[in-house]
């Protein structure tokens, strides 16, 4: 009898996450395209079909529409694609790690250390790359000072408590050392910049950008992905993991410094853009389950999507371009409500 | 492949809380672990499992010190049990199975339909194949035993750890799973468990080791590590060991009044 009701319940709580992993995975894709193509195609220039025509045959042309697409649009939705996919992938790699969903990949200082960085950088006057390298670099620091704290603080006891509680630590005064510096700032030329730098935006994106931010984010994406299924093991707790065979340290010590340079070079880029390595991760388990093997490249597919998507409402929506890290905000909190809503309903 | 535990002494800190613990144990029975709350059962657990370092004296298997050995190697040969829990992600049944591949698999690999069929094949020996698609943190508690039993199979190691298997489980499923305990110690698997519950011991046990602070106070088959001045000594409470008619050999513990 109650082995017979455990299952059918079993069955019915199955019903949302109908599909099985590789056609959800082949739908986001195509999920994703489409999103991706409807966003080179808005935007405050309207790019008719023949002119999409024209750009496709010869690239290289001189014309408004190729330099719009090209130049502008194109290194902007990769710029989405690759912060967005990024930040989702290092989310749910830690919400595994850290057996807790509600950590995010700014968990252990990695956003504010970079975010630190950047000010330093804009408040001594540097160019733009050096202030992109020290923002960088700000991001690796504060993670690498949590790591070694922690681990000087433990040498017993559970380490992975005392790296997220040493981590909110290091997290919460690069945030003070990043107000101290608005404070030093320029209040007429400076502090604007900082701020605004800060809020995270697309709007100033070069391909070159792209190309120096996507080298570590690409290289941070590889290994989680190489990695994902063992992330499951961690789920079950770190003794549990080491008795099933998983060298825990070591998968431990690559997912924090995948993810750390994924975090650190998504803020080098455009800024702090929040809540998607929070959001996205919880989205992606509502459709395709925990099992990381499909949880992960999932959430990747989904948070490219829904940043790309963000960033089309930030520069169509008003007549200004809005922050897009407001808007990642805005929308994310609400929607990671309404998410704590579902899950708490489909307990009960 | 013999457990042997040599002089094994270890605890936190400054604090030792097991002390010199000797013994040798051969796969294809089962054996029992008792003792009293915080008197170092789940400390040595820890040691054999090597998830603590013994402060001296050694582990080991096969003859073997344990304490270099691989990650994935100690896994192949020494599986563990935990008590049932429930992870905060709703994984599969048969997810949780295939973990125990990871003992197998280079760190890169992710299970494969060879790696499937063993999970279904442990799954199926335990009658829960059926479990396999069902959500684990929905199944019921003794459901959630016999699937982490599953997993240990799944790990096809010699030895079998478990914490309490029939713990907090209803009659029926305290039976069953210790019936299919007995069971996998007779196809040949080494099984070291602690329970609370001597008249488990009497039941199932071939052996039994008899734990009281820190130190092993008798180490026997039941009948004569389970006498009525040792338990007194071991859980500081007066108990009589009887004789149940109805089934000649058969002994409970019961108060004495």
């Amino acid at each position: 009898m109650a082995s017979a009701s455990t299952s059918e319940s079993a069955l019915e709580c199955r019903k949302p996450r109908c599909l099985d992993g590789g056609n959800a995975l082949a739908l986001l894709a195509l999920v994703l395209v489409v999103v991706a193509i409807g966003s080179a195609a808005i935007g405050s220039y309207s790019l008719s079909l023949h002119d999409w025509w024209s750009v496709l045959r010869a690239p290289t042309e001189n014309s408004t529409p190729a330099i719009v697409l090209l130049q502008i649009r194109l290194p902007r939705l990769l710029a989405c694609l690759l912060v967005g996919s990024g930040l989702a992938l290092a989310g749910s790699s830690y919400q595994g790690l850290f057996n807790n969903p509600m950590v995010s990949p700014d968990i252990l200082g990695a956003s504010a250390g970079a975010g630190f960085g950047a000010a330093v950088g804009i408040l001594l006057g540097f160019d733009f790359v050096a202030i992109q390298a020290l923002s960088f670099a700000g991001g690796l620091v504060a993670v690498l000072l949590a790591w070694v704290l922690a681990a000087g603080l433990c040498r017993r006891g559970d380490p992975v408590l005392m790296l997220v509680l040493v981590g909110i630590l290091i997290g919460s005064m690069f945030t003070a050392l990043i107000s101290l510096t608005k404070y030093m700032a320029d209040p007429f030329n400076k502090l604007p910049v900082i701020t605004f730098w800060l809020l995270g935006s697309f709007a100033s994106i070069t391909p070159k950008d792209v190309r120096l931010a996507g080298i570590p984010i690409v290289l941070g994406c590889i290994p989680l992905l190489l990695l994902r299924w063992r992330l499951n093991v961690l789920c079950m707790g770190e003794q549990e993991a080491r008795t099933l065979g998983v060298n825990t340290g070591a998968l431990r010590f690559m997912v924090i410094v995948c993810a750390t340079l994924i975090t650190a070079a998504t803020v080098s880029m455009c800024g702090m853009v929040g809540w998607i390595g929070l959001v996205i991760p919880h989205l992606a388990r509502l459709i395709v389950g925990p099992n990381h093997k499909i949880l992960l490249p999932a959430a990747a597919l989904m948070g490219g999507g829904f940043l790309l998507l963000v960033d089309d409402v930030a520069r169509t929506a008003g007549p200004l371009e809005i922050p897009v890290g407001v808007l990642t905000a805005l929308i994310g909190a609400p929607f990671f409500l309404f998410l704590l809503m579902r899950e708490r309903g489909s307990e009960a | 492949m013999n457990l042997t535990l040599e002089r094994v002494t270890g605890g936190y800190g400054h604090r030792t809380v097991v002390h010199e613990i000797e013994f040798s144990l051969e796969p294809g029975e089962v054996v029992c672990l008792l003792g009293a709350n915080g008197c170092g059962k789940t400390t040595l657990f820890k040691m054999i499992l090597r998830l603590l370092r013994p402060k001296s004296g050694c582990v080991r298997l096969g003859g073997e010190d344990i304490a270099h050995w691989p990650q994935r190697r100690l896994a192949r040969t020494l599986a563990y049990v935990p008590q049932m829990h429930a992870p905060p992600f709703a994984f599969l049944v048969r997810d949780i199975v295939l973990m125990a591949r990871a003992a197998h698999l280079p760190p890169f690999a992710s299970p494969d339909k060879s790696d499937r069929r063993i999970a279904d094949e442990a799954l199926d020996s335990l009658g829960i194949l059926d479990l396999a698609s069902a959500h684990y943190t929905e199944i019921s508690g003794g459901e959630r035993q016999l699937v982490l039993i599953a997993r240990a199979l799944a790990q096809q190691a010699q030895w079998l750890i478990l914490d309490e298997p029939a713990a907090s489980l209803d009659l029926g499923n305290q039976i069953k799973v210790l019936r299919a305990i007995g069971e996998l110690a007779r196809s040949g698997l080494g099984v070291l468990m602690t329970t609370h519950v001597p008249d488990h011991a009497f039941l199932y046990a071939a052996r039994v080791a008899l734990m009281s602070e820190g130190r092993i106070l008798a180490m026997d088959t039941p009948g004569m590590a389970l006498t009525e001045s040792s338990l007194r000594k071991a859980y500081g409470v007066e108990v009589r060991v009887v004789e149940i008619s109805a089934r000649p050999g058969m002994r409970m513990v019961v108060p004495s009044f």
